[in-house]
Order: structure tokens, then C-alpha cells, then sequence
């Protein structure tokens, strides 16, 4: 876990009031209030994945959350098929 | 690593744009979170950054085409790939499943391995029992962040905690104490203390990643003839070998002095920048340089003579 300063420390290119803007368009979830954000691993990883997004492959602000939105999908499908992989794989050995 | 230019698919006269062009255009059908699981799809995208960042750097572009240096440069994998997170359970987070009407999992084939299934889900009814966080901070010099420490906590209420800040800790990096937060209730069990932990800068230290650098001060003899200076190291001081000729700016790489190895990351380098001292004045020194004539002759200034 690190905090909104150490993150920002970690990414310079990132300005914070995007940051924080994405925090408010629940893109990011962070832990702790405005200005003491918490940031999980997973959180890290999410905001250099959407900074690379945007910065790198040309996604703008606009589409994000359609990306977003597609990306958290494929996401839910496949550790349910992680989880479903593992159950069929527990229950061929009984 | 083959040719950069063959990878990217551009040819040896394209343009800066060009390049860069062409390096998202790649980017775009083979990054590895748009593309989980497929490992063929991360050892492209591996291959394109690693020509983008030889062929996007113009210094570096420019020695690689004279044959100076081979196309086997950093491999620079995205830095912490969501796709390991957002496979694990940590991906639960960002999960839409809540968003959806009656989505499949909720339903169908799915509920075989129902109690799977519903154990994630039950986590939050769980949560709601369990005591809250509580946020502290912590201030540290820098190199009990680096080589790590225990500091002796007291908390408001009293009870005394021992913090362990392990090596290689970053400023603004935050340990989570389990179980010594707020109370839970309804039987649950105790949050977690999270302790946020500020660095303070040291006097000639500095961190970058792994590594650690410092400005090393060398005399002007020390710096033309070379010899051994001793410089301090966040492990304690070593013997370095200053070469002959070596000059203000010049740079010592110390392997494995830097920060020490901890988890999987290995231990960085002790990066040095030599700063030539002058000392205070001295009359032999101005004696001997009123004497002195270059045998070759040299213009620090040239290069700047050259730019408008």
C-alpha cells in the first residue's frame, strides 16, 4: 500500500488533480479521504494502466470509462473461469 | 533482440513521429492487459517497447545505427501488470458483477460451485463487523528506511507497538499492523493500524529505484592521477577506485551497494558523480598553474561555442 504523495512521487508525469478526478469518477478506488488517499497494489497497477492508456495508446478521457467498463468485464469473466477451472479440476480428481 | 527497425516495421530513415506512430499502433492490439493470458501477445508487446525505447531516444538511436551499441536494451515490461492483479482475488475490486441485472454468475452453471461464488460475496457482510482502520504516520530518516528498522510506537490510547519498516522502504509507503486498529463489534474482529511512513531526505543521499546516488567529492589530484577515496555507502563506508582522468560529472557504479536486497528485488547500485574540490586557496597550487601549459589544447566551452 502506498499514499496519494508516494504515488505521485512514484509517477511524475502524473499530475495530481488528474488523479484525483479519476478517484472521483471511481476509476481508481482508493482507501482513506481526499488528500490521504490509500492505494492498494492493485490500485497502483490500475492508474499506470490507465495512465498508459491515455497517454501511450491514445485512449482519451472520453472513451475511458467505455474501455473501462469492457476491461473490468473480461476481468469478472475470467477469474470466474479461473474459479470454475479449479472446480471442475478439484472435482475430476475426487 | 532482433532489429528494432524490422519490429516496429518502419524503415531506417523514418521520422520520430513515424516511429512513434508505429509503436502505438502495435501497442494498441498486443498490451498485455488488453490481452490476459495470451502470452504470445506480452512477448510482442515486450519486443515493440524495447525497440520504442531504443528507437524513441535519439542519442540512443543514433549510437545504435552507428553499430555502438546492439539492440538488446532494457526489455521494458509494463511496470506491474494490472492482469496479475485483476486475475487474483485482488480483482474483486474493480469487479462490475454488482453493476450487472442478474448477470450469469448469478445464475446457471455457475451456482454448481456456488459456495465459491458466494464466499467472495459474503466478504462484505463480514466487513461490516470487523473494527475500523486507524491511519498514523510515521517519520524515519532515510537510511533506516533504506537498510530497514523497528521504531516503538505509542499510540493514543496508550498501548505501545513496535512498527518493523522493512528494508527498502519508500516515503509514503504504508504498513498495515493487523488486527491492532479499532475494535470490531458483533464478536468481529479488530481492524488494522495503518502506518504511513514519511522519509526525511538525508545530507548526501539520494534514492532512485533501487539504486542510491551521491555527489562524491575528490581532490584535483585525486581526480587526474585516480586512486582510492573512501565514500560512505548506506552499508557503511568502502574503498572506491577513482581511474585517472576522471573528471567533475564523471560516474561510479558500486554493484550491490545501493539499497539492500529485500523481497524479490535485488540490491541496487551506489551510483557516485565525482565533484572535483579545489580546497581553499592554496600558493603552490597558483604557483604551479601560473607554470603549467596544456600540451594538448583544450576549450571546456566548444560546444557551446557551436549553438546559437
Amino acid at each position: 500500500m502506498i499514499s496519494q504523495q508516494g504515488l505521485l512521487a512514484q509517477l511524475p508525469r502524473l499530475p495530481q488533480q488528474d488523479l484525483e478526478r479519476w478517484i472521483a469518477f471511481e476509476w481508481v478506488r482508493a482507501d482513506g479521504v481526499p488528500g490521504r488517499y490509500i492505494f492498494q497494489e492493485i490500485d497502483v497497477a490500475r492508474v499506470r494502466l490507465i495512465l498508459e492508456l491515455r497517454d501511450e495508446l491514445e485512449v482519451n478521457e472520453a472513451a475511458l470509462p467505455v474501455v473501462l467498463l469492457l476491461l473490468d468485464q473480461l476481468y469478472d469473466l475470467r477469474r470466474q473461469m479461473l474459479v470454475l477451472q479449479q472446480g471442475v479440476g478439484s472435482g475430476a480428481g475426487v | 533482440m532482433d532489429d528494432p527497425y524490422k519490429i516496429l516495421g518502419v524503415a531506417r530513415s523514418a521520422s520520430a513521429d513515424d516511429v512513434r506512430r508505429a509503436y502505438r499502433k502495435l501497442a494498441k492490439t498486443h498490451h498485455p492487459d488488453l490481452n490476459p493470458g495470451n502470452a504470445k501477445a506480452e512477448d510482442v508487446f515486450k519486443a515493440v517497447s524495447a525497440a520504442n525505447d531504443l528507437l524513441s531516444d535519439p542519442g540512443k538511436r543514433a549510437r545504435f545505427d552507428r553499430g555502438e551499441i546492439d539492440a538488446a536494451g532494457q526489455p521494458s515490461a509494463p511496470q506491474g501488470s494490472y492482469h496479475d492483479h485483476a486475475d487474483g482475488e485482488a480483482g474483486q475490486r474493480y469487479s462490475r458483477e454488482s453493476e450487472h441485472f442478474g448477470g450469469w454468475s448469478d445464475e446457471g452453471f455457475a451456482d454448481m460451485f456456488g459456495s465459491v461464488f458466494r464466499g467472495a460475496r459474503n466478504r462484505g457482510a463480514e466487513a461490516r463487523a470487523r473494527g475500523g482502520d486507524e491511519h498514523y504516520s510515521l517519520e524515519t530518516d532515510f537510511l533506516s528506511a533504506v537498510n530497514g528498522a523497528t521504531r516503538r510506537l505509542t499510540l493514543p490510547d496508550g498501548r505501545a507497538l513496535n512498527a518493523k519498516i522493512p528494508p527498502g522502504t519508500l516515503d509514503g509507503q504504508v504498513l498495515r499492523l493487523r488486527g491492532q486498529g479499532g475494535e470490531g463489534w458483533n464478536g468481529g474482529p479488530a481492524g488494522d493500524a495503518l502506518i504511513e511512513i514519511h522519509v526525511t531526505p538525508h545530507a548526501f543521499f539520494s534514492r532512485v529505484g533501487q539504486d542510491i546516488r551521491l555527489d562524491l567529492p575528490v581532490t584535483v589530484a585525486e581526480a587526474v592521477l585516480g586512486g582510492f577515496v573512501e565514500t560512505p555507502t548506506p552499508g557503511g563506508p568502502v574503498r572506491v577506485r577513482v581511474p585517472p582522468h576522471s573528471d567533475t560529472g564523471s560516474e561510479l557504479r558500486l554493484r550491490g551497494r545501493g539499497v539492500p536486497k529485500h523481497g524479490s528485488q535485488p540490491a541496487g547500485d551506489l551510483l557516485a558523480t565525482l565533484r572535483v574540490r579545489l580546497g581553499p586557496p592554496d600558493p603552490a597550487l597558483d604557483a604551479f598553474m601560473k607554470s603549467w601549459t596544456r600540451e594538448t589544447p583544450f576549450n571546456p566551452r566548444s560546444a557551446m561555442e557551436t549553438l546559437p
